[in-house]
């Protein structure tokens, strides 16, 4: 394994990690305060034991998130120093107020975690709403900085060195506003489906637990919407890639071959080496139609650009199809879930529909896996989009397999540990059925671990 | 002088000022584990002990952490050279530290949230114990290999074309592996460890937990006393200009006066059980130790190739920094304040804490 190969593996096993914490630090506080503030509404209690073990576990998941997020911050030059000469000038500013947003999180998720019976409810349930709103803006900061590397701006090249250096059009590159979109989008719906998919598994087995019924209740209400209209932002950050990274658009689709009224394809197995795709269903003129909104729109094919530019057409291929595949079955369970919901159906008493969620509980963080794949891995050979090459950034020290190995390792023992904590925490979910509820004191303690 | 109050400066000022909010909030959590690690006496002073620890941690370690991040963000966004120097040449012992880092905060929450089991807690509490010695170590080696110059010059022999030939050892481990670097570690580490016993009497809630960590606390500032001289004695050899910098300058020996008086203040206010007191000083004479050797370098950030004003971003970006910082700091101080006003008001608030239900909904 070359240093390069290592060290990009090394930054791709750390971000994949890391991104499954934060978007769970994004989405759960936001479950966590809808259940507190429904409990406080109606003083049931079912409600605040939801709130509690959703903040146990966010409590978990948050820490595993903040110190890989430290990793990263520090990898940046460990991995790439040769990046953060360049480019942080540019986009640091984000990433300052990235640091911000993480500080109010951190403050206040340990109000919210410690504070129960410290300070007044409202400002309880306040604490919880600072952290989802500073959770969400740590991803919006996070997300520019991505964004600038796909559409780097806000600086002169001269003599291959950035000059008249201007961060704020930088913050406001093309990419920032699809990009930022797409992923707040994802993470209130992966988070939502994850916990929405677990608890009706858990339906299934037993359909009139009240505590599940409450907690698929609140998870669908977060997630739902936010898969229902991710196609849309998709839409949108499909149009955006085809107009400023053409390569990444060609790779996405395993187009080689400029042409109008290009096809869509679905599936399919991009080969470089015959510049051809194969076993793919093409849908006519569906890409022209998609990309450009016009179905006898030019796309320029892999081929109008030099072979050291390509990115590897696989890969991107493969993550892109991942990613809208699944993302569109929970975009139609949404519509489903939500068209019961609407005609006051019982969600938790339809065995398919409950099928349709449990399936998707993993779902969203593949999405979200295979989407950073193709933005990332779609950007190659380019660390800054068009500016820089990710060969010309790397860590001039050599061995760079040994640190790749041990975090790789570190994060897989981690990974494994979160796990089966979380694992315990769902089988120790009270067994309180939906008929017996009148009949207990509304009080959470009543029914700690059963 | 002329230049110290120029941007460049006062962001690296700010820098300092952060960093110096990691050692004392940051530190002392770490210096929590290092008492987790050596709690003393019957298994039920023991669990005590840490008991306590686990307390004043619990509520702001994360937040106390954040403050290393922001030292890293305003170094790579006002410094980006400083950073990526850095980054390549103490690779090795920053890897480590980030290792300890993430093992120290996951085992401390794993043992907070996790299972109930007595095999598995002390397993976490090991965990966390362990890397919480092991970081600020680390943390002080990569301070001593700056202030060493040994970091800038291979950073400057990176750049001739023979590097390519030139020895692994020599250049990413020689640097930050040297009798001084290691001194500057132990001297951390002691530092932390006498930040969190004093920061501990003051939070303990009875009288036989206060004696526990008033001892401790004076052990451990007399380790630091002889380690700073150690560190002191090494200095010439290992660190020439930082030395030259400490007894030479103008301002060297009025600094060193006033470190002395608030090291001696904290003694005697430990002596004499004026804990709150004892608190001021210690915090006192870290943060004097920490901009003595920050005065010390000035005007370099990493010796002898980089300074303040050479490695500077261009003056826009500071300038919007500074409007960053500010905007930043006027949520983050309140917010600051409304966190430590809760947890560390009252020390006896966590006793009642801990005999009410934490379920009962509030009237």
């Amino acid at each position: 394994m070359s240093d390069l190969l290592a060290a990009r593996s090394q930054m791709a096993m750390s971000l994949a990690f890391h991104i499954i914490f934060a978007v769970v630090g994004i989405g759960m506080p936001v479950l966590m305060v809808i259940a507190e503030s429904r409990w406080r509404r109606t003083g049931d209690g079912i409600y605040l034991e939801l709130a509690k073990r959703w903040a146990k576990g966010t409590a978990i998941l948050f820490a595993v998130g903040a110190v890989s997020g430290t990793v990263l911050s520090f990898e940046l030059g460990l991995l790439w120093p040769g990046f953060m000469r360049y480019a942080g000038a540019i986009i640091g500013m984000p990433f300052s107020l990235e640091g911000f947003a993480f500080f109010t999180e951190a403050i206040f998720l340990g109000v919210y975690l410690y504070g129960w019976d410290r300070i007044r409810p409202r400002a309880h349930v306040a604490a919880g709403v600072l952290v989802a709103v500073s959770g969400a803006a740590s991803a919006v900061f996070v997300v520019i900085a991505n964004a600038w590397m796909n559409s780097p701006a806000g600086f002169d090249l001269v003599n291959g060195q950035p000059v008249n250096v201007d961060p704020i059009r930088a913050m406001m590159t093309p990419a920032a506003f699809p990009q930022v979109l797409h992923m707040v989008l994802a993470a209130y719906a992966a988070t939502g489906f994850a916990v929405a998919g677990i608890h009706a598994l858990l339906l299934l087995r037993d359909p009139r637990n009240a505590f599940h019924r409450r907690a698929l209740s609140v998870a669908l209400l977060v997630g739902a919407p936010a898969a229902l209209v991710q196609p849309i932002s998709g839409d949108v950050s499909a149009r955006y890639v085809a107009r400023w990274q053409p390569t990444k658009l060609a790779a996405m689709e395993g187009q080689f071959r400029s042409e109008r009224g290009a096809p869509l394809r679905i599936g399919g197995i991009p080969d470089e080496a015959a510049r051809e795709t194969r076993y793919a269903i093409e849908i006519p003129y569906g890409l022209s139609l998609l990309a450009f909104h016009d179905p006898h729109a030019l796309v320029r094919g892999l081929e109008a650009f030099p072979v050291g530019d390509w990115p590897p057409v696989a890969l991107v291929h493969f993550g892109f199809q991942v990613m809208v595949g699944l993302g569109t079955y929970m975009a139609l369970i949404s519509l489903w879930a939500i068209i019961a919901a609407w005609r006051r159906h019982d969600l938790a008493g339809d065995r398919w529909l409950m099928r349709a969620v449990a399936i998707a509980a993993p779902m969203g963080f593949i999405c979200i896996e295979a989407g950073w794949t193709v933005t990332e891995v779609g950007r190659q050979p380019w660390i800054i989009y068009g500016v820089l090459r990710t060969a010309d950034a790397v860590t001039p020290m050599p061995g760079l397999i040994v640190p790749f190995t041990i975090f790789t390792l570190l994060y897989c023992v981690l990974g494994a540990i979160v796990v089966v904590l979380l694992y315990k925490q769902v089988v120790k979910s009270p067994r309180i059925r939906e008929e017996e509820r009148g009949t207990r004191t509304p009080v959470g303690a009543s029914w700690g671990a059963a | 002088m002329s230049d110290l109050f120029t941007l460049p400066t006062i962001v690296a000022g700010i820098m300092l000022i952060s960093l110096n909010a990691y050692v004392l909030l940051g530190g002392a959590d770490f210096g929590g584990g290092v008492w987790d690690l050596l709690a003393t006496g019957s298994p039920a002073r023991r669990a005590a002990q840490r008991e306590l620890v686990a307390h004043a941690l619990g509520p702001i370690w994360e937040a106390n952490h954040v403050w290393l991040v922001l030292v890293v963000v305003l170094l790579f966004t006002a410094f980006p050279p400083v950073f990526s120097g850095l980054a390549i040449m103490l690779h090795i012992p920053l890897s480590l530290m980030l290792i300890g880092i993430v093992l120290r905060g996951s085992a401390f929450t794993f043992r907070t949230y996790g299972s109930e089991h007595d095999a598995a807690q002390r397993r976490w509490g090991r965990t966390f114990a362990i890397a919480s010695v092991a970081t600020p170590v680390l943390l002080g080696i990569c301070i001593g290999a700056i202030a060493s110059d040994a970091v800038g010059r291979s950073l400057g022999a990176l750049s001739h074309p023979s590097v390519a030939r030139q020895d692994f050892t020599a250049l990413f481990v020689a640097p930050w592996l040297t009798p001084f670097t290691i001194g500057a570690g132990l001297l951390t580490l002691a530092l932390f460890a006498f930040l969190a016993a004093v920061y501990l009497t003051v939070e303990a809630p009875d009288d036989a937990l206060r004696e526990e960590f008033r001892s401790r606390a004076l052990a451990t500032a007399v380790v630091v006393f002889v380690l700073a001289f150690a560190l002191l004695a090494l200095a010439p050899a290992g660190a020439p200009r930082m030395h030259t910098g400490l007894i030479a300058s103008p301002w060297a020996i009025p600094f060193q006066i006033a470190t002395a008086i608030a090291a001696v203040a904290a003694l005697w206010a430990l002596w004499t059980r004026r804990f709150r007191l004892a608190r001021i000083a210690a915090a006192a004479q870290v943060t004097l130790i920490l901009w003595g050797w920050a005065v010390a370098q000035y005007p370099f950030l990493v010796p002898p190739p980089l300074t303040i004003r050479g490695a500077a971003a261009p003056e826009r970006t500071l300038e919007l920094l500074l409007w960053a910082l500010a905007l930043g700091a006027a949520v983050l101080f309140p917010s600051l304040a409304y966190l430590f006003r809760i947890f560390k008001g009252r020390p006896e608030a966590f006793e009642r804490m801990d005999e009410r239900s934490p379920a009962q909904p509030n009237p």
